[in-house]
């Protein structure tokens, strides 16, 4: 494992690293063809959701069901819609994507130093219930995340914490699967020889960890941040269960619920499309830059399983 | 700094460090799991017609677990997803397998386009990807349905009683083939050049090279994303709960998670709704377990 983590370390671009492809030998250009025509075409199945809601966006509800579902209608209504979906219900749509980058920022950003903090403690200290909590938290990263969202209204229910911005945030602050990412990586990478050494200058253990620590960790703690921030924009039951007021809706539950209105109302089809065009692009966007930086990260998780 | 307080200080170092993330974790999952087993045990009876004259708990043995396994709708969703997950999960780990090789053969052109392009999917949330594919599945809206009916004059029903399944299916596939197949490349990628450098010597053909050494060396990468896949589809909720509205096909408990979620908010009762939440994190653990055991002794 620690070998496999080290090789990934070292090759800090493996794309452009040609020797790493399987061939190696010359290109034959009838290959070449049939590989990267299969590849478009899977990337047509890929895209065509995406490229469907650029076009349904621009359309009137009219043209919506009256023309051709993957061709711009006969009129262009892009900047109408874009225009109602933020300002419907004075600037609702806004609010819930403000609600979202709370979430997902504050709750990542937290997440991240609590996981880094937690694994570099692990890995560094020998202290007694050391194996206890590893054992656990593993067994948390198991746990299916829906199965704790019911008890945990209950109990924060209890604690009148349900329906407020702490019942959907406090259980996006731990991520058991970042804490475990952490301790594998700050075991591989943060040398006990360097703390030590830094012990001796005086220094003490917690500005070890903040100013040593955190440094060398950097690269895993990019995709804890990452996959952290990716799961709670992306989750759906947990703030289902605990919110009931709409002005603390995450932008999943707030499309969902003009989607639902769409039966009765046929504008929200408007609203509906144009909503979803306008969060999928900053996603959109995120996902193609920062998808080189999930790599390293990966590896590790996937080797050590 | 004397010896003794340098070493009080390393002592409580690591409890400092691990102490918040502790506290955070025992309040999010292990408290909720605790209070979810205890309530699956409990069962609440109220006196009087309204429950007007107190409510009365008690140690219900089984008594929960047994209505909800005798609760046929409910067994029902677990085959419905154990089906769903037979059917599914091989069928996209294997795509992102093919798509992982292929991406990273010499043969294809511009990989990185293709790379990002199938992971994009993945940060479209659940619900988005469902209302983007709904509007593909309802008839006079999609313009598939309309495609195939000027092309062929057949008019697929997308969310029928044998077809919503599927349709739920290829939702979850186009949102997780993509990260999976990041993860398979993230491992493909770690496999030195000298192995292919030897697999060529030898006279490896490509396919050689896939079933000899890459697919041997990817493996880990397999079991954990099958794993994720398989805990995945115990916890289908979104996908479903959404497309209902449009597919009379799906009812409120179509899922074992969207009858939890039923039982528990449509019926109010939290005790049995518990019972169904264990019962599908065992599920859950006891596939996952199965699985790498299986995987475990073939690699023997």
């Amino acid at each position: 494992m620690t070998a496999a983590v080290s090789t990934a370390l070292q090759r800090t671009d493996p794309t452009d690293v040609p020797a790493a492809t399987p061939g190696g030998r010359r290109r034959r250009p009838a290959t070449t063809i049939l590989v990267t025509g299969i590849l478009a075409v899977v990337a047509i199945y890929f895209l065509v959701p995406v490229y469907w809601v650029v076009v349904a966006a621009s359309k009137t509800t009219d043209d919506l069901f009256g023309t051709n579902g993957f061709w711009f209608g006969n009129s262009f209504a892009l900047f109408d819609n874009l225009a109602a979906v933020l300002t419907y219900g004075n600037g609702v749509f806004i609010r819930w994507f403000a609600n979202s980058v709370l979430y997902a920022g504050v709750g990542g950003l937290i997440a991240t130093y609590l996981a880094a903090a937690g694994g570099y403690a692990l890995a560094k200290y020998q202290f007694r219930g050391r194996n206890l909590i590893f054992g656990l938290v593993l067994g948390g990263v198991l746990v299916p995340g829906t199965a704790t969202a019911l008890p945990l209204f209950l109990l924060f229910s209890q604690l009148g914490l349900a329906n407020t911005y702490w019942s959907v945030l406090i259980p996006s602050l731990v991520s058991p699967f970042g804490f475990f990412l952490c301790r594998i990586y700050a075991d591989a990478t943060v040398d006990t020889s360097l703390v030590e050494a830094a012990r001796i200058d005086g220094a003490g253990e917690l500005r070890i960890f903040h100013t040593l620590g955190l440094r060398i960790m950097t690269p895993a703690l990019v995709t804890v941040f990452l996959f952290q921030i990716v799961g709670i924009w992306n989750n759906y039951f947990l703030p289902l269960v605990m919110l009931s007021d709409q002005d603390l809706y995450p932008i999943t539950l707030g499309l969902n619920n003009w989607n639902s209105q769409t039966d009765r109302l046929p504008e929200f089809y408007e609203l509906t499309t144009g909503g979803v065009l306008l969060s999928v692009i900053p996603l959109a966007v995120a996902m193609i830059v920062l998808q080189r930086f999930w790599r390293g990260g990966l590896t590790e998780g996937a080797v050590k399983a | 700094m004397t010896a003794k307080k340098a070493s009080t200080a390393v002592g409580r170092a690591p409890w400092i460090l691990v102490g918040p993330f502790l506290l955070l974790f025992l309040l999010t999952f292990v408290l909720p799991i605790i209070v979810a087993i205890g309530q699956s045990f409990t069962t609440v009876t109220r006196a009087g017609l309204f429950g007007e004259q107190g409510v009365t708990t008690g140690f219900a043995w089984f008594e929960n677990y047994r209505i909800a396994l005798e609760d046929g709708n409910f067994v029902a969703s677990i085959w419905r997803m154990l089906l769903f997950g037979v059917v599914q999960v091989p069928v996209m780990i294997v795509a992102a397998t093919v798509l992982a090789l292929l991406l990273e053969s010499a043969s294809a052109r511009w990989p990185g386009f293709f790379r990002a392009t199938y992971f994009l999917p993945y940060g479209i949330p659940g619900v988005i990807a469902t209302i983007l594919w709904s509007f593909l599945y309802v008839p006079g809206l999609s313009p598939i349905i309309d495609l195939t009916e000027t092309l062929f004059g057949f008019t697929p029903d997308f969310l029928g009683a044998g077809t919503v399944l599927w349709s739920i299916a290829n939702i979850v596939t186009w949102t997780y083939a993509g990260y999976n197949m990041l993860i398979i490349v993230a491992q493909l990628k770690a496999i030195p050049p000298e192995m292919y450098e030897a697999a060529r010597v030898d006279g490896a053909g490509p396919w050689r090279t896939a079933w000899s050494i890459q697919l041997p060396l990817i493996r880990p990468a397999l079991v954990l994303t099958t794993v994720f896949s398989i805990i995945g589809t115990l916890q289908l909720f979104a996908e479903p709960q959404l497309l209902m509205s449009v597919s009379p096909a799906i009812d409120s408990q179509y899922t074992p998670n969207l009858s939890a979620y039923t039982t528990a908010f449509a019926y109010n009762d939290y005790n049995v709704a518990a019972a169904q939440s264990v019962l599908i994190a065992l599920v859950a653990f006891a596939l996952s377990f199965l699985f790498l055991r299986l995987t475990n002794r073939s690699s023997r």
